[in-house]
């Protein structure tokens, strides 16, 4: 991947992608020759460029190849990861590249953002992402008691495992009265608790596992997927999907179940090694700890606050400072796998934990699309959708 | 029966898309555009590998996946490989006056053709094959419309 940035002008858009695949074909050993298929993704509208996929061949090594572009929100770089394990699990391809990329300095974000929503009774309200994630942090205090520091520490956390990641774009090392004192944005998150907006491209090769040991590297298997969404409206989520039907965040709960129950999961606390999550904002970090099954409905912010969570916690969950510390959108969700594969290779450098046999990823947006994944040291007994 | 559909229209609600753009040009991009701003030449880059001169430059030549790292100087002439002379105009879309052309011209030097304007021609005096030259700008701000558009080229055939 390349190291994530506020704004990178000195490359164009399938520049920025070029260097990403540059640096996962020599770590693959591989040429542009060797690629099979591509996957590639980024948000549209936020570099108003319609036909990605096509535009950027020089840069994606695409040209004349199979290849398919992605766009789903926030889970775009996620749903990507998810499509290239389709192509190479289905047996129809043996080394897919799968791209994620954003340049957000080229647009405003949160003005794009807005063509997600429904033109007649969502976008007159709001746009972007903030006010959305502030009536989901909103709704968590009310129905737990949770408090606006119980986020901060998310927050504070986030940032401190991105000082170990020098391809994270904030370095920041800050207190939870830091957060506190940032300005809202939208009652309740301020500027602390929310991720920033990062130029930054990722790539990864997958391969079909008669060729998977063939590699320089020792590959790290997906275990099994599983993805959800709910919303047709803002409303969706928070109440008419959710809470009158007796669940919190049925996309992420409905996904996390069918995946631990198809891989054998029963205590993901216990056998998770690692986790790398799309926490775009701190009450994010409280929330889906539940939805992801790590704890009871309303002992997120405990559980967290015991350092579970943190380095040398029983689950780290980002070692790499997360989304709060580097989000080129279309980008976030394909990190979040690449890092899992790199704790497993015992790659990680100084963010490293120790060990690492089972990783979580997900990818969190495209209005709560909700994306999760397994990867694993050990080769499955069996390919799991 | 009385039907409220008798007196009402459907809501057709209208609403434009506006949203601020800045694109990179990078650093290979930029370089080009300066210099057909400040010295009205054309440049174009060279794949390490392959040769092929592109025009307008590229960083990565996309066959050889090779960096284009060599810059060319090219005529501000070339050939004109295809091209069609617009009758009608879109409302928004004025780049010149009717009628003009656009056409894929390939510069002196280089191997790839680009994308531009035709204009100051005869009715039904372009042919694909045929010489055109670049007409720039007095006032050039460091777009690809630095150059105004292309003619036939004057004293050759």
């Amino acid at each position: 991947m390349t190291k994530q940035r506020s704004s990178r002008p000195d490359v164009n858009g399938k520049e920025l992608i070029n260097e990403a695949v540059r640096m996962a074909l020599d770590d693959a050993g591989m040429t542009r020759k060797d690629i099979d298929a591509v996957v590639i993704g980024n948000m549209d509208h936020f570099e108003g460029i319609n036909y990605v996929d096509t535009w950027s061949v020089d840069g994606s090594g695409a040209l004349m190849k199979p290849i398919m572009k992605l766009t789903t929100g926030g889970t775009t770089g996620s749903t990507i990861a998810m499509a290239a394990y389709y192509h190479v699990a289905s047996g129809l391809f043996d080394r897919v590249l799968a791209i994620g990329w954003e340049k957000n300095s080229e647009s405003d974000t949160t003005g794009a953002i807005i063509t997600a929503f429904d033109p007649f009774w969502d976008r007159p309200i709001f746009a972007g992402a903030v006010a959305g994630l502030a009536l989901e942090a909103t709704q968590y205090m009310h129905l737990t008691g949770a408090t606006e520091e119980d986020a901060a520490y998310v927050a504070v956390r986030e940032r401190k495992h991105a000082l170990n990641n020098p391809y994270a774009h904030l370095h920041m090392n800050l207190t939870i009265e830091d957060v506190m004192k940032s300005p809202y944005l939208s009652w309740p998150v301020k500027m602390g608790d929310m991720c920033p907006r990062t130029d930054g491209a990722c790539a990864l090769v997958f391969a079909s596992e008669d060729v998977a040991e063939d590699f320089p590297q020792k590959p790290a298997w997906f275990l099994g997927v599983a993805n959800r969404h709910l919303w047709a409206y803002t409303s969706d989520p928070y109440v008419n999907q959710a809470i009158e039907n007796g669940w919190w965040f049925p996309a992420m709960e409905w996904s996390a179940k069918e995946l631990y129950d198809k891989v054998g999961i029963t205590d993901p606390l216990e056998q998770i090694d690692v986790a790398e999550l799309y926490l775009p904002y701190s009450f994010a970090g409280l929330r889906y700890m539940e939805s992801l099954g790590f704890c009871g409905r309303g002992e997120g912010p405990a559980l967290v606050r015991s350092g579970a969570f943190d380095m040398g916690g029983k689950c780290p969950v980002n070692p790499s400072g997360g989304v709060m510390s580097s989000n080129a959108i279309g980008a976030t969700g394909l990190i979040r796998v690449a890092e899992c594969v790199w704790q497993i290779q015992g790659r990680a450098g100084d963010r490293q934990v120790p060990e690492v046999k089972v990783a979580l990823a997900t990818g969190f947006g495209g209005c709560f699309w909700s994306d999760i994944m397994l990867l694993g040291a050990d080769k499955p007994e069996k390919v799991r959708g | 029966m009385e039907d409220w559909r008798d007196k009402q229209e459907l809501v057709v609600m209208e609403g434009r898309i506006k949203v601020p753009y800045r694109w990179s040009a990078g650093e290979v991009g930029t370089r080009y555009l300066e210099s057909l701003r400040d010295e009205k030449r054309f440049l174009g880059t060279k794949c390490g590998e392959c040769g092929k001169v592109y025009h307008v430059p590229r960083r990565n030549c996309p066959h050889c996946f090779a960096e284009c790292s060599q810059w060319v100087e090219l005529g501000s002439t070339g050939i004109l490989e295809t091209y069609t002379v617009v009758r009608r105009q879109h409302p928004q879309l004025a780049p010149l006056p009717l009628p003009y052309g656009y056409g894929v011209i390939k510069l002196e030097g280089a191997d790839t053709g680009f994308l531009h304007l035709l204009y100051e021609f005869e009715e039904g005096g372009l042919a694909p094959g045929m010489r055109v030259e670049a007409v720039f700008a007095d006032q050039r701000e460091g777009n690809i419309l630095d150059v105004r558009y292309f003619r036939p080229a004057k004293g050759v055939s």
